[in-house]
């Protein structure tokens, strides 16, 4: 039996302050460094620790699993906009997307505008796939779109280009959504522009007429409602320079592979 | 007497009431307090985290239409925790609680529980992973510090002695009875001790790092081998928050053992390594530990 002896009423109460005390000082102190811009850097230092670990110990190009139509998920959950906002969204959304082009701009030598139609001509890759939300769940979905490699190398990519950057037509309040990824992603063979979803044509709140399926990484990275892919050398002079409206608004991590 | 050889065998004279001795090693220490800390900021963050999305799933998919095993919600605001068919009412704390300005809340885990303390998602998800490459690289110089001069071995495994029933049994009475090794038995870890220690840092830990990864997109494409040792995505995630309950009841546990067995001897010695041996040998106690 330890010679100490047992504690007493009072300095249980004392311990209890004491821990009470240093809970409610450690909650307000980690709030109080969530806010302070130091401590968030230093916190946001992980990141490229995150994108570096992951690209040196892993494959570039290992294919996100495959999954078969009997692991579909019943309701895929659709997520963030559902709908497509700006004017000229509306008006193409009213034609069927007739009229609707693709724009591939910035740092390539051809610029392209593609009709849906001539996306749909094109080869075209089908994958059942894991899309996870940075929230926590997963839905298992069937893609079908163009890789978006083939598109690059029509356009003819800028050896000077390093993002690609995804304008979309869907807004937050006053916002425009877009969203970026790099080139590793951007040639990835899973990296597709889909226009079907689950055997049909991809439904709005999916993001018709065509959205990003990036399957390395998680459901914000995914533009939906895409007007223009434009081709730059740095994130910088986009939104407020962070890659994305998520990254941009509330430090998500630019990337989101973890 | 030479405080650096206590963990060497009983030979040299019985370690009298009152004496400083090295209990824990500057790398054990230190790792302890590291890890405590990091431990504490995952777990918090990690249920902020979880409250984004406050149910989990068997399986790879799962998401709100899909059948979960484990529910934290409300039902017009009355909080609940769903467990399989069971559904317990958890109103003021879990599902539904009074936030810290005073007003209704109806997320999972209250404000005091989560890091920060108010919804926020993004800010978790930074506070997380920071301190997951904390926690790995501090378990990972731990082991390989403690392989390497012999804590492992000498202290953390378990003698063939130690796995008899009868001696299990006694050091379960023993902690039942709140009876503590006094002496030079303090010195040495029990049964009970060595099966948590080796519970938390070689099995619970190296879940929570492995479980963890395995909810990253970017290293499921690259070692799917690990999302199927976990049986999917979400069972991963089932997993994770599993392994972290665990951890939680290991604490607490833990907490509770430090406070019960003399608090300012235990924590200063985890500070400065020295520890006050307590009172004399107790033979009742230490009966099998002789055997040794």
């Amino acid at each position: 039996m330890t010679s100490e002896p047992l504690i007493k009423m009072p300095r249980r109460q004392l311990l209890q302050g004491i821990a009470a005390g240093a809970g409610g000082l450690m909650l307000s102190g980690c709030d109080a460094l969530s806010e302070s811009p130091s401590f968030r850097g230093l916190l946001k230092s992980a990141e490229p620790l995150n994108l570096g670990a992951q690209r040196l110990i892993t494959d570039r190009v290992a294919l996100a699993r495959e999954f078969s139509a009997a692991d579909m998920s019943p309701i895929f959950k659709p997520n963030g906009s559902q709908t497509g906002d700006t004017a000229e969204y509306k008006a193409h959304k009213a034609e069927g997307f007739a009229n609707w082009r693709l724009k591939i701009d910035g740092m390539v030598a051809n610029p392209l505008a593609l009709s849906l139609t001539q996306l749909k001509a094109m080869p075209s890759r089908e994958q059942i796939t894991r899309h996870d939300c940075v929230e926590g769940w997963t839905a298992i979905g069937k893609w079908r779109g163009t890789p978006l490699g083939l598109l690059l190398k029509q356009a003819g990519l800028s050896a000077k280009a390093r993002y690609l950057i995804f304008h979309c037509a869907d807004k937050f309040g006053s916002v425009p959504y877009y969203e970026s990824i790099d080139l590793i992603d951007g040639f990835h063979p899973q990296t597709i522009l889909a226009w079907g979803m689950n055997g049909g044509p991809l439904p709005e709140r999916h993001g018709a007429p065509l959205r990003l399926r990036v399957e390395r990484q998680l459901g914000y990275k995914h533009a939906k409602f895409i007007m223009r892919i434009e081709a730059v050398s740095s994130l910088a002079s986009f939104g407020q320079g962070k890659g994305g409206y998520w990254e941009d608004v509330a430090d998500y991590q630019w990337y989101a592979g973890i | 007497m030479n405080p650096d050889e206590v963990s060497a065998p009983l030979q040299k004279p019985l370690i009298q009431a009152g004496d400083g001795v090295k209990r824990h090693r500057l790398s054990t220490r230190l790792w302890h307090w590291v890890n405590a800390g990091a431990l504490l900021v995952l777990l918090m963050s990690g249920l902020m985290i979880f409250n984004a999305h406050p149910r989990l799933y068997w399986g790879q998919k799962g998401a709100d239409t899909d059948k979960a095993w484990f529910i934290i919600g409300n039902d017009q605001g009355k909080g609940f925790v769903q467990i399989g068919a069971g559904k317990f009412n958890t109103d003021g704390v879990l599902g539904s609680y009074i936030g810290s300005d005073g007003t209704p809340k109806q997320h999972a885990f209250p404000y005091w529980a989560t890091i920060p303390s108010g919804y926020d998602l993004s800010t978790a998800r930074l506070w997380h992973f920071a301190f997951a490459w904390i926690l790995s690289l501090a378990l990972l110089f731990y082991i390989v510090r403690s392989l390497w001069n012999g804590h492992i071995i000498r202290d953390l495994h378990i003698k063939s002695a130690q796995w008899s029933p009868r001696h299990i049994w006694h050091d379960v009475k023993a902690h039942a009875r709140l009876r503590f090794p006094a002496g030079d038995d303090a010195l040495h870890y029990g049964i009970l001790q060595k099966l948590s220690y080796i519970g938390v840092i070689f099995i619970l830990t190296p879940l929570m790092i492995f479980t963890g990864l395995s909810m990253s997109p970017g290293m499921d494409a690259a070692w799917p081998w690990m999302v199927d040792l976990f049986g999917g995505r979400q069972s991963a995630r089932s997993l994770h928050f599993i392994a972290a309950s665990a951890l939680l009841a290991f604490f607490l546990i833990h907490l509770a053992m430090v406070l019960l067995s003399g608090p300012y001897n235990q924590v200063r010695a985890m500070i400065t390594g020295r520890y006050y041996v307590t009172g004399a040998r107790r033979p009742d106690v230490s009966v099998a530990e002789d055997t040794l």
